[in-house]
């Protein structure tokens, strides 16, 4: 064993055992964050906030949920709602979270696009970021259900028929999701499961591997300039701060990212007193009814935009049906954005109002992005209808153009110099 | 002095052991989500059809499944491969969900047709698809039919009869 002395104080006693000093160093008074950032990157951490409120009260309403078909819905809306102390507010927060989780995690996204924060050495950043947002869709589909009022049965109908899509295997799929013939006892208890379980603990570990791929690459900055960050950080411990290029994580960081976590909070919470209705659908107080389809059917609004992907397929072309091009229309919107650091072919890595071609598609994918979350929720009849074809249509045309675009505007870069 | 060969074969038979264990483990998940022998077992339902309205959508439960049940009036055409014939009256008995992604179409008994109102499909009173994204028309059960008595999930006479001509 090796020769411990006897510690001078709490802090050096953990340190002989624990290397605590090295560890802070290493991950927070030493690990290094670029100067030329804007609020846009406080987006993190604050998503770890929001990760950790949504823990925090699903916890609280875990203790009184029941998975159960004949039990759920009145163990949410009348104990939790109206017995458990306090249960209200966690419910709130729990759904206003929800869906203000995906708003950041939209801003977040959008801004790693906007500055090409997944390129040249940044890929991985970009696919664990993915893999969050992908399994937080799944975690947020599946606590859709456990109320199980009228809309989280339907969705969970409609979500789980999209596997019957797949060829040859899709009916057996569908009832081996299920567990039944129909969306029953046995989807809710094992959504359930995936709920407050399995996906939580791959939403963990993917966030853990987010940060991880940080590490090598670094946070991208506002002009995506590459510099020596050894350099940088040497400066700053000599105490040229001024001068470097780069603060520290801890407190340097931290500090400013927790000023923009409070102003939002501020904002969160205004939402969970005062207007927590957004996030709780009138038709899912109606308990669930597998013989009634709701008039009007459409999900959260974060998913709208994939839903008006999926059916606005609404007719067959070349004898394909409306039903199979919708879901391989969703089938691409819902993996493309993996795969976005090899449609971009242009190697600069700039905010994109200073690249001439893709700003243009940058702006026309966030118009597209509106109008699909716009018509997504509209009955899709009549004029709607086209609408929701066309702007499905040229959401597959951007991302198919995108190489193209790229690959000319980095001819036309290097053309210049 | 470390015997490669060995470690080379604790290592393989390791491998082994660990892949069989893996490939059963994954045999016992995927049956732990398999329906239950409950489930499973084939629920038959059973329908008097003498007493249902002419125009008037019925709707039984069969296997959590909505069942049409709709009987056709005077002026009502059948379709080919599409209706039964049960006593003087044509029916349609077709399983009441969408088959775009399973929503429950509606009844409109003034233009007698059904429309979906979750992505606007539209079928004809026999269930074949006019408008929309629906693949196919309404899939029909397997029914038996004894006098105006219909037992649905057992494939009788009637139902093999249609289903040839469809």
């Amino acid at each position: 064993m090796a020769e411990f002395n006897k510690a001078e104080n709490l802090g050096e006693w953990f340190d002989q055992r624990l290397n605590t000093k090295a560890f802070w160093k290493t991950m927070m008074s030493e690990y290094w964050i670029p100067k030329d950032i804007n609020f846009l990157w406080a987006m993190g951490a604050l998503l770890a906030t929001l990760f950790g409120i949504l823990l925090i009260s699903g916890i609280f309403l875990l203790m009184y949920y029941k998975p159960d078909v004949n039990l759920a819905f009145d163990s949410v809306n009348y104990t939790i709602m109206q017995e458990v102390g306090y249960g209200w507010l966690f419910r709130h927060i729990h759904a206003v979270g929800a869906s203000i989780v995906f708003l950041v995690i939209y801003i977040h996204m959008f801004t790693g696009i906007y500055y090409g924060s997944y390129k040249k050495g940044r890929e991985m950043i970009w696919i664990s970021g993915m893999i969050i947002f992908m399994t937080f869709s799944a975690e947020g589909f599946s606590g859709y259900m456990l109320p199980w009022g009228q809309m989280s049965y339907w969705a969970a109908y409609v979500i789980t028929e999209i596997f019957g899509g797949i060829p040859f295997i899709g009916g057996d799929l569908v009832v081996w999701i299920r567990g039944n013939f129909y969306v029953s006892d046995a989807t809710l208890t094992r959504f359930f499961m995936l709920h407050v379980l399995l996906l939580p603990l791959g939403i963990l570990g993917a966030i853990v591997f987010h940060f991880y791929t940080l590490r090598f690459p670094h946070v991208n900055n506002q002009e995506g300039d590459f510099f020596d960050y050894e350099v940088e950080s040497k400066k700053f411990l000599d105490g040229n701060k001024k001068e470097s290029k780069v603060i520290n994580f801890w407190p340097g960081f931290l500090s400013k990212d927790i000023m923009v976590i409070n102003i939002f909070m501020i904002f969160f919470f205004y939402l969970v007193f005062y207007h927590y209705n957004f996030a709780m659908d009138p038709i899912n107080f109606d308990k669930a009814n597998g013989l009634k389809t709701p008039e009007h059917i459409y999900p959260e609004w974060y998913f709208l935009w994939s839903y008006e992907v999926l059916r606005g397929w609404f007719f067959s072309i070349a004898g394909i049906s409306g039903k199979d091009l919708g879901l391989m229309a969703f089938a691409f919107a819902n993996g493309i954005f993996l795969v976005m650091p090899w449609l971009d072919r242009s190697p600069t890595v700039a905010p994109a109002n200073r690249r001439p071609y893709f700003k243009i598609w940058f702006w026309l994918l966030m118009l597209d992005l509106v109008i699909l979350t716009i018509f997504g929720k509209l009955p899709p009849t009549g004029s709607n209808a086209w609408v929701g074809f066309f702007a499905s249509a040229s959401f597959l045309i951007l991302f198919i153009s995108l190489p193209f675009i790229t690959n000319m505007e980095a001819k036309k870069a290097g053309g210049k110099q | 002095m470390i015997n490669e060969s060995r470690r080379g074969f604790v290592g393989k038979a390791f491998g082994a052991v660990a892949g069989v264990g893996a490939v059963a483990s994954l045999v016992a998940m995927k049956k732990t989500w398999d329906p239950l022998p409950s489930v499973m077992a084939a629920g038959f339902t059973v329908v008097d059809v003498s007493n249902m309205e002419e125009n008037k959508l019925n709707i039984v439960v069969w296997r959590g499944k909505p069942i049409f049940v709709l009987k056709y009036s005077a002026d009502m055409k059948p379709t080919e491969g599409r209706n039964v014939k049960i006593g003087d009256n044509y029916f349609s008995v077709m399983i009441g969900l969408c088959t775009h992604l399973g929503c429950i179409p509606a009844y409109r008994e003034d233009k007698k047709d059904f429309k979906c109102a979750c992505h606007g499909g539209k079928y004809t009173d026999a269930g074949v698809q006019t408008f929309g994204p629906p693949p196919r028309p309404l899939d029909i059960p397997p029914f038996d039919l004894d006098g105006t008595t219909l037992t649905l999930g057992k494939d009788g006479a009637a139902y093999k009869e249609l289903m040839a001509k469809a």
